[in-house]
């Protein structure tokens, strides 16, 4: 409305009125649901408020397109049998009544053609589902992670479903123990997911495609995966380590063992910034868990570990030496934009130990090191240029200290000799 | 100078505090003027580049090859498709800032550091970068190939 | 030195120019306590010098333009021989420039030069004081850094506050309406050809006026000395108090050297239009206690905006600055503390509130 007398000027103001007259009645008597259940209390409230948020509704659905019933009658008759009125849903039978809808790829067509339609057959697949099948009631039914009657779009970052939201909607069930009493499965995953670089890659830096709870273990076929499926499942991201693990002789050791790839030193919901220290013998070393102090891996173990730390150490050196300079003036951004090369060295040595292959990893290291000492050059070569400017001040600074003595011994000649009155 | 002249010890002085302010005076100019005259020599490098940058000359790259150029204070990555069309991106990976490079092999920009995936049109397909990469305008000027950022102002 | 006055008599064969520069060689200057404020007018003018030379240097490799200006400033600390020194001997000259000619101003003000017969040379002064916050306001923007940026569109902001011609003066200013490449191109060229134009023709108008009028005795050693005409003492303009003149010139350029050498001036980021304004925008430091003022006013005063009723208050103030001689002969004596009181107030307001400005953030 607002914009319409804002634009329109003079002339908007009586058509805005007309427009609101006619569009109250209208409204009232396509829909008597929410006249009575917006007023009642929960559960069987719904709010026309409510219900504008739905995303049926803003594509053109209305309660009585799930619900059946006659909208159009004002009294109890809306709700009869005759009318079709279906009423509630029971628990039991959410997914199948979603579905009537949901698995019906004609007719999503209609509303929204990209839409996936195997949702229902998907959730007879995963562990909810399974359990449904046996009976078993407590298990989440599609409201339980969607809701109702204020069901937004998985796009909509309100919506329960969207991924900065799903671990906390997960959590309602999976975090309560008094709930999950009896399942026999853990409740501290999301404790663990929210301490995890997931999270806060997730939520601090905002990359909307970092995994949450549905990534890795699907989400309406949700089921934990299984010890030789993991990799596989981080691998989706984590490509490069994963390539270098399969080739590497951890691959047949961990297999022989039944050890599941890289939750084994990285764990699962808990999953870390990997640090050095996993190299180390320090408590976060993960190597010494299997490995025998001293043995072949060990020793090498150490020496990447000690040759890591040398990178770090120069790069750190090199930042140093390049931050003094800078803040004495001298113009360091060629050095800075090349420790960058540095850092990527790094990161790459890093990732190349999956590959538990010390002449690769040296080799991303030795060109870590190759950066920083030029850069490290570069930067003393700056320190020195600033000592030689302060040397020409001195010199420039003596200079006029002489002429500075000379001026004041030339005037009080002239003024002994009586120049001045 | 206007004074008249004094005979005795006093001339000696004057003589020495003479000659102490004009060597004074010559060695401050001295010390003014080679700054100076250094500042007047043009420097080798004729340019820092702007928001256009020369990225490299034509015929430097071949189809299916790429470089890395400085833009401002950060890399850019100048690749020809192996149509042998100019491509400007940004070469920071938006995942963790390592320098990405350009994969002929797989008409792909590729990061080294986590194998992460951008088409050419710097979209990330595939890996673990979470944003798509800057893509710049190219030009060809003669036989320089100009990258510059996209902006109206 | 013999050469010297050999040439000085072929010249004076030709010119006859002892007689032009006559009056110079017969000027004296007083001798008493104050004495060393009459410094501070001859250090302004070196210091003007200095930025002269300076700034010509620097337009041998500057380039005004939004895409180039800050590359060519990097290009100049960076690539260019001693490129780091002039650009921040010219930087750091400005603000000592501003800094004396603010001290010179105040030390006419509190020992009273502007008297009559010399209310001419003080409004050519203030006339030069506000050209040379002229150039600082341009030059500030010129290397096209974040800050200045963002200062310059607060600063022609608030240009724009003025009632009736505001809107105007701010688009003439920006060249637009908005800070862009434009206005950059109109900055430069304010700040290396209108304003040094128009200094260097107050410059001569000044100078002729204080040559004319001759030195100004303060009241207090006038009285003094003319009860007691033995006590009266002078040296001659030329060499003596030119010589040490020149001291005072010395140490300025040993001043200079040693902060351009220790603290070179910074660049900062490059500005970009498009982002937010970062925190921390500040005008240069004698700006400050206009900005901070500006800030702490009330929304509303009385019926006016308060920013506007703030720059209407600045602009009367600097209006009846430049008229202040002429307060002085009024009311008799009263006048003249009228003046004192004006100057001590505007001193202690402009300290107080720069100092604020800085420790409020």
């Amino acid at each position: 409305m607002d914009t319409l007398q804002n634009k329109g000027g003079r002339f908007a103001l009586p058509a805005a009125l007309a427009l609101l007259l006619w569009a109250v009645p209208a409204r009232s008597q396509q829909n008597t649901c929410l006249d009575c259940h917006g007023a009642m209390d929960p559960p069987l409230q719904v709010t026309a408020e409510q219900f504008a948020r739905d995303i049926h509704s803003q594509k053109g659905l209305s309660c009585a397109s799930c619900h059946g019933g006659d909208p159009t009658e004002a009294g109890p008759e809306a709700m009869s049998k005759k009318a079709g009125f279906r009423g509630k849903v029971e628990r039991g039978q959410v997914p199948e009544f979603c579905g009537r809808c949901h698995s019906d790829a004609a007719f999503m067509r209609q509303y929204n053609p990209s839409l996936r339609t195997d949702q229902l057959a998907q959730y007879k697949t995963s562990v909810h589902g399974m359990r449904r099948a046996q009976g078993d009631q407590k298990v989440a039914v599609c409201t339980d992670c969607h809701g109702v009657h204020d069901l937004r779009p998985a796009s909509d970052t309100r919506s329960k479903v969207n991924p900065l939201n799903i671990a906390e909607t997960c959590s309602r069930c999976h975090a309560n123990g008094e709930y999950m009493k009896g399942y026999n499965i853990p409740t501290d995953q999301f404790a663990n997911y929210r301490a995890s670089v997931h999270y806060e890659a997730m939520t601090v830096r905002g990359d909307l495609s970092a995994p949450t709870c549905t990534t890795c273990h699907g989400n309406h076929g949700a089921a934990p995966p299984g010890v030789a499926s993991v990799k596989n499942v981080c691998s989706t991201c984590h490509a490069f380590q994963s390539q270098m693990f399969e080739k590497s002789s951890h691959k047949a050791a961990f297999e022989s063992r039944g050890l599941p790839g890289c939750v084994v030193c990285h764990s699962n919901h808990g999953v870390k910034h990997p640090s050095d220290a996993m190299l180390s013998t320090g408590p976060q070393a993960v190597c010494a868990r299997c490995h025998t102090p001293g043995d072949r891996c060990d020793r090498a173990t150490a020496s990447i570990h000690a040759d890591l730390l040398r990178l770090q150490g120069a790069i750190r050196d090199a930042d140093a030496v390049l931050a003094v300079a800078e803040s004495s003036g001298m113009e360091v951004s060629e050095a800075r934009l090349n420790q960058d090369q540095a850092r990527d060295a790094l990161t790459k040595a890093r990732v190349t130990i999956h590959s538990f292959r010390r002449e690769l990893v040296d080799q991303d290291l030795q060109a870590g090191l190759k950066v920083t000492a030029v850069n490290l050059q570069a930067g003393e070569g700056a320190l020195r240029e600033r000592n030689y400017r302060r040397l020409g001040l001195a010199v420039s600074v003596i200079a006029i200290l002489i002429v500075l003595f000379g001026l004041r011994a030339y005037i009080r000649l002239l003024e002994q000799n009586g120049t001045s009155t | 100078m206007g004074a008249t002249e004094p005979s005795n010890p006093s001339r000696r002085r004057r003589r020495f505090v003479e000659a102490l302010l004009g060597g004074g005076l010559f060695a401050s100019f001295a010390s003014f003027v080679y700054p100076v005259l250094r500042y007047l020599i043009p420097p080798p490098l004729a340019d820092l580049g702007g928001d256009e940058v020369v990225a490299a000359k034509t015929g430097e790259l071949r189809a299916g090859t790429s470089k890395v150029f400085r833009f401002g204070s950060r890399p850019g990555l100048l690749l020809m498709t192996a149509e042998g069309e100019y491509r400007a991106l940004s070469a920071v990976c938006t995942h963790l800032s390592c320098t990405v490079q350009y994969r002929g092999d797989l008409h792909q920009i590729w990061c080294a550091c986590h194998n992460g995936l951008y088409d050419l049109n710097g979209r990330n397909v595939s890996g673990p970068p979470p944003r798509p990469l800057e893509v710049f305008q190219v030009h060809v000027r003669g036989d320089e190939v100009v990258v510059s950022r996209k902006r109206e102002a | 030195m013999r050469l010297l006055a050999r040439t000085g008599e072929w010249l004076g064969e030709r010119f006859h120019w002892e007689e032009l520069i006559g009056p110079l060689a017969k000027k004296t200057v007083p001798v008493h306590r104050l004495t060393p404020w009459y410094f501070l007018g001859g250090i302004t003018l070196f210091l003007f010098g200095i930025q002269v030379c300076t700034g010509i240097l620097l337009l041998l490799y500057y380039r005004p333009g939004a895409n180039e200006a800050f590359e060519s400033v990097q290009y100049i600390m960076t690539r260019v021989q001693f490129g780091w020194l002039v650009r921040s001997i010219h930087s750091w000259a400005a603000n000592l420039m501003i800094l004396t000619a603010f001290a010179h101003m105040f030390s006419v003000l509190f020992l009273q030069a502007y008297r009559k017969p010399r209310e001419l040379t003080w409004i050519s002064g203030m006339a030069l004081l506000f050209l040379a916050m002229g150039f600082g306001f341009s030059g500030y923007l010129l290397p096209w850094n974040t800050l200045a940026f963002f200062a310059t569109k607060v600063g022609t902001e608030i240009t724009g506050q003025v009632p009736v011609v505001g809107h105007g003066m701010m688009v003439f200013l920006r060249g637009g309406e908005d800070v862009t490449t434009a206005t950059l191109t109109r900055f430069f060229g304010f700040h290396v050809a209108v304003l040094p134009g128009l200094t260097v023709l107050f410059i001569l108008v000044h100078l002729a006026l204080v040559q004319y009028f001759g030195m100004s005795l303060p009241p207090g050693v006038e009285a003094r000395w003319k009860t007691n005409p033995g006590e009266a003492r002078a040296m001659k303009f030329f060499p003596n108090f030119f010589l040490r003149e020149l001291m005072a010139w010395y140490i300025a350029l040993g001043a200079l050297g040693a902060l351009a050498a220790i603290w070179p001036w910074e660049l900062g980021t490059k500005a970009d239009p498009f982002a937010p304004a970062p925190a921390g925008i500040r005008p240069e430091w004698y700006f400050m206690f206009m900005f901070q003022t500006l800030k702490k006013i009330p929304a509303k005063l009385w019926f006016l905006d308060g920013e506007v009723a703030g720059i209407l208050v600045f602009g009367a103030a600097g209006g009846l600055w430049l008229l202040l001689p002429f307060f002085d002969s009024m009311a008799g004596g009263r006048g003249r503390r009228w003046v004192l009181g004006a100057g001590i107030f505007g001193l202690g307001y402009m300290l107080a509130m720069t100092v604020y400005g800085y420790l409020a953030k």
